[in-house]
């Protein structure tokens, strides 16, 4: 065992950051033998105001929008100085850096098959700048930029489906996790990095800042998200669903959205709930075992 | 050995014998030819590389960055548009002090969209922190390869380095081209050391936040680089010529400008044309000279002032414009002459952009102007038609 730390205390995260506990989990999950390439965003600003680092792994932090080109940089780097087996690449993007600004940059790097684990860390609004809408801003969820008006109440779009999206590029391992399960979560970490080529990992971060909950919920967020359907837990290999956390009692959406006030504007009107409900249930029903995509 | 080949071929062929370790690049005219020689060279196991094929101009810079913090030589070649999508990235690269190498097949930017040569691509990201070198010719373009990496690797330096050379004019004109020997080459250039880089048995983190208390000082440090690291220029130059046998100059070359009275100054492929109209000028009995800025940045001010210093009239002539401001490269000339004993007059000419030809007649039409009156910023081959259309 290691006596340094793969990702350190002492970085400045806000209390309850779910963002920072899956960083942790994700980093004892992969060991030391690894380098990481980080997006801008909350993770790279709280873990490396210079001369400080959090980080006890190789870490290289260069735009908001390339992690993964400079994790295909590194594959490759690594390679010509036959270091291919010393280190496994990760790629660290929040939802912005992926779903949005780095789409292109992650979508150039599945269809070259970079031996790359690309994670990233959704906490659902661009944080760093002050929670703006994001494409992995959820339903109806109010955020600076999609706020709760007298017109429209929070973000009209839902959420963009980049596990699919990764599996239609034929990525071989592609999961979703959360902070509520963190074993399930390592464990996914752990089986994505013995695989060679392109994985992708989405793992939901609570942001009390963002989405107003107490900040002693981080995990209980995360559970009751999975447990009403609004973030299906699941494993893709080689384009079939290979697993699917079972929910035996699934509980409403209400459960989940009352705790938060990013959606304090619809909790009180039942034609908004039904609506994000109706996308829990869908959920339930586009997420089975051993379902063929693609 | 000398065989007649196409500039970026050339090129291409001269940055395989650089042994860079991985190349990353989009296609772009009049780069391309670049990309799809070093492609064939990588495919057919004359260089062991990893090429990468990328979806834009931005994921190449982006993975030659990668490269390069992970210890490796790397290089990248674009032009115009492709420029300035890099832009975000090359400031970066800069900041973080990363060697990479690349080639700016100079272009004009759009709009209008025009594929033809000028210099406003690599003028628009000149305060990124790159080094730039601007070639002749050719041969002096593909001798400059080997120089920059010299140059950019050199741990007094560990800043990008680009090699300018423009469009179409030198890309793809065909010229006997003198290919070093490889075990020379290597001599001259040896494996790349990197300072730090990414390791897993020496963790470190690169491309920190750097806030107020930081950010002011680690921009200091690339200015006072760029202060210093003409010293090593110059001995890059010295020693490909000790080694090669060629010389183009250091940061700037100057040609017949001993007991010059009027000076031709420009970067780029121009000068050759210059140094014709110098030649015949002089036969007039003109006493003309031509200064040739091959390093614009770091700016050479101190070879500027020596050279200019004294001399009766300088003639700058640009590829590029400020729009709203005055022309690039005479700025960068006047803030070096500024508060000197003897400047000279100084006239500067906005001329050539988006491809328009340059003939030595046009040259001498300069002089001629120049003569008469100090112009400043004058449009030189304006169509008056075309004006007046578009004045409508």
């Amino acid at each position: 065992m290691s006596t340094v730390k793969v990702f350190n205390a002492g970085h400045t995260a806000c209390s309850g950051c779910g963002l920072s506990l899956a960083a942790r989990l994700v980093m004892e999950a992969a060991g030391p033998n690894v380098i990481v390439s980080n997006s801008t965003g909350c993770l790279e600003v709280f873990t490396t105001r210079s001369p400080q680092t959090a980080w006890g792994v190789p870490w290289v932090h260069s735009l908001f929008e390339n992690s993964g080109a400079l994790a295909t940089g590194i594959v490759a780097a690594l390679k010509m100085q036959g270091k291919e087996n010393e280190a496994r690449v990760m790629a660290f993007g929040g939802d912005g850096s992926t779903a949005d600004i780095g789409f292109g940059i992650i979508s150039g790097m599945w269809e070259r098959g970079d031996d790359v684990l690309y994670v990233c860390f959704d906490n659902e609004a661009y944080m760093n700048t002050g929670i703006q809408r994001s494409g992995l801003t959820p339903f109806l969820g109010a955020t600076s930029t999609s706020p709760a008006g007298s017109v429209t109440g929070g973000n009209q779009k839902q959420k963009k489906n980049i596990p699919m999206i990764a599996a239609a590029h034929g990525v071989k391992y592609v999961a979703t996790a959360c902070v509520g399960y963190q074993r399930d979560l390592q464990n996914k970490i752990k089986k994505a990095l013995a695989i060679k080529g392109p994985k992708y990992v989405q793992i939901l971060a609570t942001c009390p800042l963002g989405w107003g909950n107490d900040s002693s919920l981080t995990i209980q967020m995360g559970k009751l998200a999975v447990e009403t359907g609004l973030f299906p837990l699941f494993e893709v290999e080689e384009g079939k669903i290979t697993n699917v956390m079972n929910v035996a009692k699934p509980k409403p959406v209400e459960e989940y959205l009352k705790l938060q006030t990013r959606f304090r504007h619809i909790v009180k009107n039942p034609e908004e709930v039904a609506k994000v409900q109706a996308i829990a249930d869908a959920n339930f029903k586009r997420y089975t075992k051993d379902k063929v995509l693609f | 050995m000398k065989k007649v080949t196409e500039g970026l071929k050339a090129i291409a062929e001269t940055v395989a014998l650089c042994r860079p370790e991985v190349i990353s690049a989009y296609p772009i005219t009049p780069q391309t030819h670049i990309v799809e020689e070093l492609s064939v060279i990588v495919a057919n196991g004359k260089l062991k590389c990893e090429f990468i094929n990328v979806e834009s101009e931005f994921a190449a810079a982006s993975v030659v960055l990668g490269a390069s913090v992970a210890g490796v030589r790397a290089y990248s070649a674009t032009s115009s548009q492709g420029l300035l999508l890099m832009a975000e990235v090359l400031f970066n690269m800069a900041g973080m002090r990363l060697p990479v190498v690349i080639t700016d097949a100079n272009r004009a930017v759009s709009a209008p969209i025009n594929i033809w040569n000028d210099w406003q691509d690599t003028l628009a990201i000149r305060d990124a922190g790159l080094i730039h070198l601007f070639a002749e010719d050719n041969q002096e373009a593909c001798d400059m390869h080997l120089q920059a990496f010299k140059i950019a690797e050199d741990h007094e330096v560990m800043l990008p380095v680009m090699v300018n050379l423009d469009g179409f004019i030198l890309t793809h004109a065909f010229d006997p081209i003198e290919f070093p020997e490889q075990a020379l080459v290597d001599k001259y250039l040896p494996k790349y050391v990197p300072m730090e880089k990414l390791d897993v048995k020496n963790p470190l983190s690169f491309g920190l936040m750097g806030g107020p208390d930081r950010y002011l000082e680690t921009r200091y440090a690339m200015a006072e680089t760029m202060k210093t690291c003409p010293a090593v220029i110059r001995k890059a130059a010295q020693d490909f010529n000790k080694m090669f046998g060629r010389n183009y100059g250091e940061l700037i070359e100057e040609y017949k400008m001993e007991d010059a009275e009027i000076v031709l100054v420009s970067m780029g492929s121009i000068i050759s044309s210059m140094k014709d109209v110098a030649d015949d000028l002089r036969a007039a009995g003109k006493k003309v000279g031509v200064l040739k800025i091959r390093c614009y940045r770091p700016f050479p001010v101190q070879d500027v002032i020596k050279s200019l210093c004294g001399k009766k009239k300088a003639i700058i002539l640009e590829k590029a414009l400020s729009i709203g401001g005055v022309g690039i490269l005479t700025a960068d000339i006047k803030a070096a002459l500024y508060g000197q004993k003897n400047v000279p007059e100084i006239s500067d000419f906005i001329l050539g952009l988006g491809g328009r030809d340059i003939r030595i007649s046009d040259i001498k039409a300069i002089v001629a102007l120049a003569e008469k009156a100090n112009l400043k910023g004058e449009f030189y081959g304006l169509d008056p038609k075309l004006v007046e259309e578009m004045d409508k």
